[in-house]
């Protein structure tokens, strides 16, 4: 049904239709619209059988997320920044123990200093911890990737992070199409665990492993993530049959066909490079797009093949590696022969316009960019800062 | 692609009012995309809405920088905040206020603009009147309506009918009707004083 609803809305009723039978959550902006709209309509028994769980932190988030998950009942969660950070050391107990958890990160940065609008430091931090990361470039999409990721979590055995820019797509009230709970249930069948916490049948997970076998743990997960990457396109393919719309997937790519330059991006900032992207086309610039939709498992030979013969890439990234540079760019220089511009931008919330874009994207195309560049740096706010502390 | 700002304080629906509008948009089979300047909003403080209109699926993500309308709902802030920032000579305003743009100190700016798309409307008196409550953001949809042709008046109307119920939704929808009567009368009365 075609609604105009906030993102978060259309998030929480899309994981609504999916029929999670736990929900467990701290809020902190910018999630906390989704929690609010899933525990109203939990307590208005409109989502039923489900138990909303409030608890005292993200970390027992995640840790009643896990034990709900072992014991078979689908779990579902959100959070941002800190809270993400917070929950770190049961998100790798999630992954490790093979539990197919949903959550939303409704992206946002980390402090100091405390700032709490949009940029993908979150998610890009636990980047090794195991889970799947898809992220989304629109509304639609995050709602389509939540409804994607309980049958890839439950496929796979693996922990799913949709990642959706916080803010931007959150609290932004678009046209958005929710489907109906027949579509959904017919899509995403009622979970059966593969093993399960049942006090008749007691079993341990997660034991110790010791040197023994503990590279073969890693190994085998690392396998998991890569079957992931025909999982996910495979998911992505039944949902186009399924709904009669593209969402998801490994990479998205736009007029890259022949192009020489092409902009890698992830999430909501897709939207507004591919609008410059339709203009410099129409001035006769050879420039096109490369979405990166899963950004864990990294999909290498679909970056490999849409990158193939291109003369520059243009690396735009929304997280700082600090003393080293771009994250995504040091995977795409594994898939990619030369050397990418890594452009850091929309850190903290900057918000990243058309007009910076153009600017920047000739200056790729005339080859005049420095092979790190922060975009809309304040130059001599940095210069005056460098100077006195020498 | 017609984009809107609006300008006003937290607590006075702001927000709300983009949200509203985008909704009525949608209802006439538009796209649209509404969103807040995203803050720590508190009471009485500056806020900004966003929104933008088209008959094309919208893609973009950025802030409005070069709105086509700007709509004032606290006529407090206009030598506060630029709030005429990026507004083009064919631009529209909107200001929520019963005095002159020349009391306002407006009329300089004003007079860049061209006359058939500048406006007040006293949409706080309006709101109190019709609803009891000075909640103008609903009611100047009914002027943007009149004023802009970027929705429809009865889209406005339902797009309120979705959002409120019982005395609130009726006492909105009475003063949008009478601040979308104003502002084609005056526009009516305008035209023919040029053609006269």
């Amino acid at each position: 049904m075609l609604k105009q609803v906030e993102g978060s809305r259309g998030v929480a009723e899309a994981v609504a239709r999916c029929r999670p039978e736990v929900i467990c959550a701290y809020p902190i902006s910018p999630q906390t619209h989704i929690v609010e709209a899933l525990s109203g309509l939990v307590a208005a028994g409109e989502l039923t059988p489900c138990e909303f769980v409030n608890v005292e932190s993200e970390f027992a988030a995640m840790s009643v997320a896990i034990g709900a998950s072992a014991t078979g009942a689908r779990a579902y969660t959100a959070t941002a920044s800190q809270g993400l950070l917070y929950m770190a050391e049961a998100l790798y107990n999630a992954s490790g123990l093979g539990l197919p958890i949903v959550m939303t990160v409704a992206n946002r940065a980390i402090g100091a200093p405390i700032n709490i609008w949009n940029d993908h430091s979150d998610a890009m931090s636990q980047r090794d911890s195991g889970w799947i990361q898809l992220y989304a470039e629109s509304n639609q999409e995050a709602l389509d990737l939540h409804i994607q990721a309980f049958r890839i979590a439950e496929e796979l055995s693996l922990p799913v992070m949709v990642c959706m820019d916080g803010f931007i797509l959150t609290h932004a009230v678009e046209r958005i199409d929710i489907p109906g709970q027949d579509a959904v249930d017919a899509f995403v069948p009622p979970y059966e665990p593969r093993q399960l916490l049942d006090p008749g049948e007691p079993v341990s997970i997660g034991a110790m492993v010791g040197p023994d076998a503990f590279t073969e743990v890693r190994y085998l997960a690392h396998c998991k993530h890569l079957r992931a990457l025909e999982v996910i396109p495979q998911v992505a393919k039944e949902f186009a049959a399924a709904f009669g719309r593209e969402s998801g997937g490994l990479v998205g790519d736009y007029r890259c066909a022949d192009a020489e330059t092409v902009v890698v991006a992830l999430g909501s900032v897709l939207g507004t490079v591919k609008d410059t992207v339709d203009e410099l086309r129409d001035e006769g610039v050879s420039i096109g797009v490369l979405g990166v939709t899963s950004f864990r498992p990294f999909p290498f030979d679909a970056v490999r093949a849409a990158l193939h013969g291109v003369r520059r890439v243009v690396v735009l990234e929304r997280a700082l590696a600090v003393g080293m540079g771009g994250i995504v760019a040091a995977d795409i220089r594994t898939a990619w022969a030369g050397e990418p511009y890594t452009v850091i931008a929309g850190l903290g919330g900057r918000p990243v316009t058309k007009k910076s874009l153009r600017t920047l994207f000739a200056d790729a195309v005339g080859d005049r960019l420095e092979p790190l560049t922060f975009l809309d740096l304040k130059r001599d706010l940095v210069e005056r800062e460098l100077r006195r502390t020498g | 692609m017609f984009e809107i700002r609006i300008h006003g304080r937290g607590g006075q629906g702001v927000v709300t009012t983009a949200e509203l509008l985008s909704v009525a948009a949608f209802i006439n089979d538009r796209e649209a995309q509404a969103f807040p300047t995203f803050g720590s909003e508190r009471t009485g403080a500056p806020v900004v809405g966003f929104c933008r209109i088209d008959d094309r699926p919208i893609r973009s993500h950025e802030p409005v920088a070069e709105p086509n309308a700007v709509i004032i709902q606290d006529a407090t802030l206009v030598h506060q905040v630029n709030v005429f920032e990026g507004l083009g000579a064919n631009g529209y305003l909107l200001v929520n206020t019963s005095w002159s743009l020349a009391e306002l100190k407006l009329d300089s700016f004003a007079g860049r603009l061209r006359p058939e798309r500048v406006m007040v409307v006293p949409a706080t008196e309006l709101a109190l009147t019709h609803l009891g409550r000075p909640l103008p953001g609903a009611v100047l949809l009914g002027a943007f309506a009149a004023l802009t042709g970027q929705v429809r008046l009865d889209s406005v109307v339902a797009a309120i009918g979705k959002r409120f119920s019982g005395p609130v939704a009726a006492g909105n929808i009475a003063a949008v009707r009478e601040a979308y009567a104003m502002v084609r009368d005056q526009l009516q009365e305008g035209s023919r004083a040029q053609a006269g």
